[in-house]
């Protein structure tokens, strides 16, 4: 068998390309797929005109006042800020592409904000036509102005609450800038009680007695009217549950799955590239003639592909580890991983390549099964109908892409299933490829 | 019904007895024994699908007959069966010296320089021994191709269509390496379709068609069994003698 090993390195040593592609291949994934996970995205340059007059900046909110600058600096932690003179500065700046939006803060946006509600105050945002730079932007002031809005959604609640504060309790209240003494609905009912426990009239009494009956009833329920407050501030709470093991951040997992697709890829094309050209040279008839069992050969060619894929994906995982926080401590546990997942694979690439008379045929097979195998994997629960989802998932179960790619994940973020239920896993289907492997060659031969 | 081998040999090397090959329900070699002698030329000729590839492979161990035995004799018996494909099979991208050492090295050859260094002068490619066999002529690829057939000096070699890809001076080449090895005591056995180089070459002619074993015998022989005249040549008699027998 080792004369074999020999013979396919050297063969693999002479097919420069392939052997390129191998040491490169791993290289660029790793450093794109680093770059892609350690550098957010590019902040979109938007044109910024602010019309507010200086004097009018601040927002007065009652007693409060809000200056305009606290609810543009949300928008500019996303954006590039370009400054623009006027309307049609900004406009022109948009249309050469120079900025991908302009925003633009209207004269009266703090007179409709001060008004308390009377008039809806907006700003203005002008974007080009490319659509994907458009919906970049988009999302991108977006979402910050639904964060500023929310700031200063609370601060108009705070604002009510106290509102209502000096209308149960009393005190004294800003009206316009005039300060008005408000007596408060508790103090007056206290009043009320007091003349009522006096013996008035029974015509008083008569009278009053609503109004006391009224005071109590508000007062009993006006801590419902902040509660109402809050939900208008914050109308759906969400609530995060973890029910098993360890969330695993998505940048890690992207390195888990981009590791087990190259490891797929590399291990089954190799594996039954290299089996198919045993009988694409004619070879084969001369090495079973008992110059090589068939267990052997078979034994061969997965040990080399795995090698040579365990080699590329662990490149890879170090690469990545330059961009992505990994944790070296495990990386014993990456070792087991891939060498399980590489076996699997390559044992997977045997039994193809026991199939195929030649290279091509058996690279475009490989490559036919290895893809649909790889989406189907990463279906998530929910995503399908759950009738589809066990289907998927016992497809999924008798290759070996769903349990690589769960040993990978559990040795780099240590998510369940664990390492060793994955590789036992993986250990019954090297048996079950090796073995379909073995009698495809039988069948074949 | 297979005829009895009518050639009276001494020390056979190579003793095939009823065996039978079936594809599905289709009888590809039908109960066929015959003996293949020491340093004896075989020639096994008959039309396309007669049977004559299964038959030699079957005699080199590449698939087993359903039944019947294929047996070595001799001093030599513990050695395999050289087997010499009729496309080349041998590895497009390693050198010829590479292909000669590892097929050596797979046989178990003693003293393996000595060996490869031997094959490639009788190949007369020492001068293209660091070339890839891809580069090579299909002339020069069936050399290697025959070489490595050779390699672990087999008592019987087997060769199926040996000269398809050789120019005229190429198969004069081959043909008087091959005699030479009969020579020292190899048994040959190979199929061709060239009826004249069986008739110029072989002690003995088996002639097949449908799985089925119809003439063994020196070619001369093969005029007199298809009742040809002495103007026709061996073509014409063997093409005689296949219709006479409805085939």
């Amino acid at each position: 068998m080792r004369w074999l090993l020999l013979k396919d390195m050297q063969i693999l040593w002479r097919s420069k390309l392939l052997l390129g592609l191998l040491i490169v291949y791993p290289i660029a994934i790793a450093t794109l797929m680093g770059l892609a996970l350690s550098s957010g995205p590019e902040k979109p340059r938007v044109a910024f005109l602010n019309q507010v007059p200086e004097n009018r900046s601040t927002i007065r909110l009652g007693s409060e006042k809000l200056d305009i600058t606290t609810y543009t600096n949300e928008l500019f932690t996303a954006i590039e800020r370009v400054p623009a003179v006027s309307r049609d500065d900004a406009l022109d700046k948009v249309r050469s592409g120079a900025v991908l939006a302009a925003l633009i803060i209207p004269p009266d946006f703090t007179q409709k904000l001060s008004s308390g509600g009377l008039a809806r105050a907006n700003v203005e945002v002008v974007y080009n036509g490319d659509a994907l730079k458009q919906s970049f932007v988009r999302s991108t002031i977006s979402s910050k102005l639904a964060v500023a809005d929310a700031s200063l959604a609370k601060q108009v609640n705070r604002l009510g609450s106290g509102y209502i504060d000096v209308l149960l309790e009393g005190g004294q209240l800003d009206l316009l800038g005039t300060q008005l003494k408000i007596l408060g609905l508790e103090p007056s009912k206290r009043r009320i009680d007091a003349v009522l426990s006096d013996s008035p009239s029974r015509a008083d009494r008569r009278r009053l007695q609503p109004v006391q009956n009224f005071a109590e009833l508000t007062l009993a329920n006006a801590d419902r009217a902040k509660d109402l407050l809050d939900t208008v501030e914050k109308p759906v709470a969400v609530q995060e549950t973890v029910l098993s093991g360890r969330r695993t951040p998505l940048d890690t997992f992207a390195v888990a799955v981009a590791v087990t697709i190259s490891l797929m890829f590399v291990c089954v094309l190799l594996a039954s590239g290299l089996l198919a050209l045993e009988r694409e040279e004619n070879t084969f008839s001369r090495l079973a003639r008992g110059l090589v069992p068939g267990g052997q050969l078979i034994t061969e060619k997965i040990v080399l592909s795995a090698a040579c894929a365990f080699a590329v994906s662990l490149a890879m995982l170090v690469g990545v580890s330059l961009f992505v926080p990994l944790d070296w401590g495990r990386a014993g546990l990456w070792v087991l991983a891939l060498a399980g997942g590489s076996l699997a694979f390559a044992a997977l690439g045997v039994a193809i390549g026991s199939l195929a008379r030649e290279v091509r045929a058996a690279s475009l097979l490989a490559f036919l099964l290895s893809l649909p195998l790889a989406f189907l994997a990463l279906v998530p629960s929910g995503g399908v109908s759950p009738l589809l989802y066990d289907v998927i998932q016992v497809i999924s179960a008798i290759f070996p892409f769903k349990p690589s790619l769960n040993a990978i994940n559990a040795a780099v973020n240590s998510s369940t299933p664990g390492v060793l239920p994955s590789l036992a896993h993986l250990a019954v289907l090297i048996a079950a490829f090796g073995v379909a492997a073995r009698l495809g060659l039988r069948r074949f031969a | 019904m297979t005829p009895p081998d009518s050639a009276v040999l001494e020390a056979p090397t190579l003793v095939v007895d009823g065996v039978v090959k079936n594809f599905g329900d289709r009888e590809a070699v039908k109960a066929m024994s015959f003996e293949v002698a020491r340093g004896e030329l075989l020639a096994i000729i008959g039309p396309n699908g007669a049977g004559k590839t299964t038959l030699l492979t079957m005699l080199a161990g590449i698939r087993r007959p359903d039944s019947g035995t294929v047996a070595q004799q001799g001093p030599n018996a513990h050695k395999r069966i050289g087997w010499v494909p009729q496309q080349t099979a041998v590895y497009s991208k390693l050198t010829v010296a590479q292909n000669l050492r590892l097929f050596a090295r797979l046989e178990k050859v003693e003293e393996l320089d000595a060996v490869v260094e031997r094959m490639l002068e009788q190949t007369a490619l020492s001068e293209r021994a660091d070339d890839e066999l891809g580069s090579l002529s299909g002339g020069n690829r069936q050399r290697v191709n025959i070489a490595v057939g050779l390699l672990a000096d087999p008592p019987v070699l087997l060769l199926d269509e040996p000269s398809g890809a050789l120019d005229p001076r190429q198969r004069q080449r081959l043909w008087s390496f091959i005699t030479s090895l009969t020579e020292r005591g190899t048994s040959v056995v190979f199929a061709t379709h060239d009826i004249a180089e069986a008739e110029r070459h072989a002690d003995r002619v088996l002639i097949l068609a449908d799985g089925e074993l119809l003439f063994s015998g020196p070619p001369a022989d093969l005029y007199a069994a298809a009742g040809a005249s002495e103007s026709e040549d061996m073509e014409q008699a063997f093409v005689a003698f296949l219709r006479a027998r409805g085939h």
